[in-house]
């Protein structure tokens, strides 16, 4: 049975809906990063599946998905040392109990 | 003396203004105020350097045939539209603008220097304010002599702007006064009203001669126009009517009512009598010799285009005629001497319009040529000598006031002993103004009255009968300030004595002026065609005027010499009428409830209305709409990323839906 575009495409869309609803659902900081790295992860397999399929023989898509690898990979870096700092100060992690900065 | 020194003579206290006006605040009261003093003496002299040169002088063209010529002297565009429509501010003396800087440096010096006393205090202490004075009194006369000396009604319209504007100011000069800061409105309310028709004379007059320059719409020997000019613009306006008169006398009579509210002609002097809130200096120049005569000026520098419009003519005639009478009756009985004397400046300003008016006769056009200016001249005569006794009086009445720090003549009574040249200067200004011979007033008077009589014995008679008033109010004002009782004085010290001499030489000056001005020799000097006017005495008109003049003052003399009740007497028998008359016959009260009973309850309450409830309600509508609409959507901007996530995936989803749908189905 050959691999087609759609069998690749259904785990992306599988993977971008559960980062989704664990984005919009979830109080813990650190899961709502989780979920969006399943996003962009969920992204990143779309680029070379489409580089694969519709432009044998080319690159741009998957420098594309290495770019957001990387991207990707310093902003988690980057949310981790907040969602630290965050912890620090406010001793807790949960996303409706930090509403210091709030009006 | 080269005639180009007129420019000199109106810049030079434009100059003082600014130095005064910028500068006077660093230097010390006293010395501003002789620093205007200088200028202006400096100023005068180079005026009556300009007026002899150009009366007497050869040369520079100014006579041509016998026949005085006027002279441009300069003539720079100052703002130009299109090649046509040019508004220049030049410089052009004639025989009345000749006349006018003499009469207005004159009484310019004098007051000036009359300031420096009347504007300190009994130990000569300058008052607050000394500099201001002196920079506004320096602006005004730059703004006088910018008028007079105009080129053309657009200059003129703009120092008509300014010598307002100066008025404003110096009536308005002790601000904290509440009656002050009224008047000035007043004043600058009224004038600008006759000012928005003197600008709509100028536009329909511009229109239809397709100019502003004297020299062109004016014609006549003394201006380089002709009269084919003037009539082909008459007649060009002529076709056009508007309400069945031409639009050139629409055009000039707009520019009469102009002239009436600066000249406070009835109905539109109200604000002269208030103006006498300012200091009584001001009103010596500003409200008695000089602004007030703008509004003759004006016509008379527009006469021969008057003369060729017979309607306009007969409104001013019968305005002036009707002035002179209401204003003489209400000075009978004024108790406040600045007001008595401002309603005697009414009276005889309306004798110079009138005798202007009563100048010209109903064939002008056919006949333009010596006797009818008789009027013209004997109206300018009386513009200079009223210049002259006018500011008389009002300095001897500042002198009073001064001493005795009153207005109301009940505080006066027997000054006589006390102040014998204030006394006697007052004395030949009253005899002055009331036309007694040899004193100027008679002179310049009774040609007005021949004027008068020419142009028919009801009008002749009329102007008698005010004259004979002038004498028995200007009487009454005498005896009630000089005699009628003893005066009471409380403390010897501060009793009222003759002021300082900076406020008395300026008295003996006016005073000698005013026995001498009479005999010079205007019909030779000033006439609108600038030919030699040839006038003898009409003994029969001469002396039945001071016949007249001497009944007046009889009967004042019965009646206010010594105290007696024959005064109180007679007022309560025409009680109605007496009180009519002290209270201006209720002109003021008039204005009070045409402007606020009706024009404002009718008219300016419902726009106010429109205003605020349509106007403002659709913008306050609009603004409470979106304040209530934000309010209520407020919620949603949570700060909850995840909320906003959630209803942008809302959002996504619904857009692919509705997309997918239309694919589907189309």
């Amino acid at each position: 049975m050959d691999l087609t575009l759609f069998m690749y495409l259904i785990p992306s869309l599988i993977m971008f809906g559960c980062g989704v609803y664990g984005f919009i659902t979830r109080k813990n900081m650190i899961a709502i990063m989780i979920s969006l790295e399943l996003m962009l992860n969920s992204v990143d397999i779309n680029f070379v599946v489409f580089n694969r399929y519709l432009f044998p023989g080319q690159l741009e898509g998957m420098f594309f998905s290495l770019f957001a690898i990387a991207i990707a990979a310093a902003e988690t870096a980057l949310a981790i040392a907040i969602i630290i700092n965050v912890f620090r100060i406010a001793k807790n992690v949960d996303i409706k109990q930090i509403t210091k900065l709030k009006f | 003396m080269p005639l180009s020194l007129a420019i000199v003579v109106v810049a030079l206290p434009l100059l003082m203004f600014l130095f005064l006006g910028l500068v006077g605040v660093k230097m010390g009261r006293k010395i501003t105020g002789v620093i205007g003093v200088i200028a202006m003496l400096v100023d005068t002299v180079l005026a009556y350097g300009v007026a002899l040169t150009y009366f007497f002088g050869s040369g520079e063209g100014q006579m041509v045939d016998g026949v005085r010529q006027a002279v441009v002297v300069a003539n720079p565009a100052w703002l130009s539209f299109t090649d046509t429509l040019v508004v220049r501010m030049g410089v052009l003396v004639d025989p009345i603008a000749a006349m006018m800087l003499v009469v207005i440096t004159t009484v310019s010096l004098m007051v000036h220097l009359y300031s420096l006393g009347y504007m300190s205090d009994h130990d000569g202490n300058a008052e607050k304010g000394f500099q201001r004075y002196y920079a506004f009194l320096a602006l005004f006369t730059f703004s006088m002599l910018g008028l007079v000396v105009a080129t053309n009604i657009f200059q003129i319209f703009i120092f008509f702007e300014m010598v307002g504007l100066s008025s404003y100011l110096l009536i308005g000069f002790y601000y904290s006064t509440p009656a002050a800061n009224h008047a000035n409105k007043k004043a600058f309310i009224v004038t600008r009203l006759a000012d928005l028709f003197f600008l709509l004379g100028i536009m329909i007059l511009s229109y239809y001669t397709g100019t502003f320059d004297f020299d062109k719409l004016v014609f006549g020997p003394t201006m380089s126009g002709s009269l084919e000019t003037a009539q082909s613009a008459i007649s060009t306006a002529g076709g056009a009517t508007f309400m069945g008169c031409s639009v050139m006398a629409w055009a000039l009579t707009f520019i009469f009512i102009g002239g009436a509210g600066k000249s406070a002609m009835y109905p539109l002097h109200i604000w002269l009598p208030d103006a006498m809130e300012g200091p009584t200096p001001v009103s010596a120049l500003i409200h008695a010799a000089t602004m007030v005569v703008a509004g003759v000026f004006l016509v008379a520098r527009l006469f021969p285009l008057y003369v060729l419009v017979q309607g306009a003519m007969n409104i001013i005639l019968v305005v002036g005629a009707f002035t002179a009478f209401y204003a003489a009756a209400i000075a009978c009985t004024q108790s406040d001497i600045k007001r008595a004397l401002a309603f005697s400046t009414i009276s005889q300003i309306a004798f110079m319009m009138t005798s202007l008016a009563v100048s010209s006769n109903n064939n002008a056009l056919i006949e333009i040529h010596e006797g009818q200016g008789l009027g013209y001249m004997a109206s300018m005569f009386h513009l200079f000598t009223h210049a002259m006794f006018k500011a008389l009086l009002f300095l001897c009445a500042g002198a009073i006031i001064h001493a005795v720090h009153s207005n109301e003549n009940s505080k006066m009574h027997g000054l006589h002993k006390f102040m014998p040249i204030t006394s006697i200067c007052f004395l030949i200004g009253c005899l002055a103004i009331a036309g007694i011979p040899p004193f100027a007033g008679f002179w310049s008077k009774d040609e007005i009255l021949v004027a008068a009589y020419h142009r028919g014995l009801g009008w002749g008679l009329w102007m008698s009968m005010v004259a004979c008033m002038t004498a028995f109010y200007m009487f009454r004002i005498y005896y009630l300030i000089f005699f009628w009782k003893k005066h009471e004085v409380h403390d010897e010290h501060h009793a009222p004595k003759d002021q300082v001499w900076t406020m008395t030489l300026p008295l003996i000056i006016l005073a000698v002026i005013s026995c001498v001005a009479g005999f010079v020799p205007f019909h030779n000097m000033v006439t609108w065609d600038g030919h030699h006017l040839h006038t003898a005495i009409d003994w029969t008109v001469a002396g039945s005027s001071v016949a007249v003049a001497l009944v007046g003052i009889g009967l004042a003399t019965v009646m206010y010499y010594k105290e007696n009740p024959l005064p109180e007497r007679m007022a309560n028998a025409m009680r109605g009428l007496w009180t009519a008359s002290y209270k201006r016959f209720y002109m003021d009260e008039l204005y009070q409830f045409i402007t606020h009973k009706v024009i404002f309850q009718t008219l300016c309450v419902p726009i106010a209305w429109f205003d605020r409830h349509i106007i403002d309600g659709f913008f306050n509508l609009l603004a409470d709409t979106t304040n209530s609409v934000s309010y209520g959507i407020r919620r949603l901007q949570s700060g909850s990323i995840q909320a906003y996530v959630f209803i942008y995936l809302l959002g996504a989803l619904l857009l692919a839906a509705i997309t997918a749908v239309c694919v589907m189905l189309f």
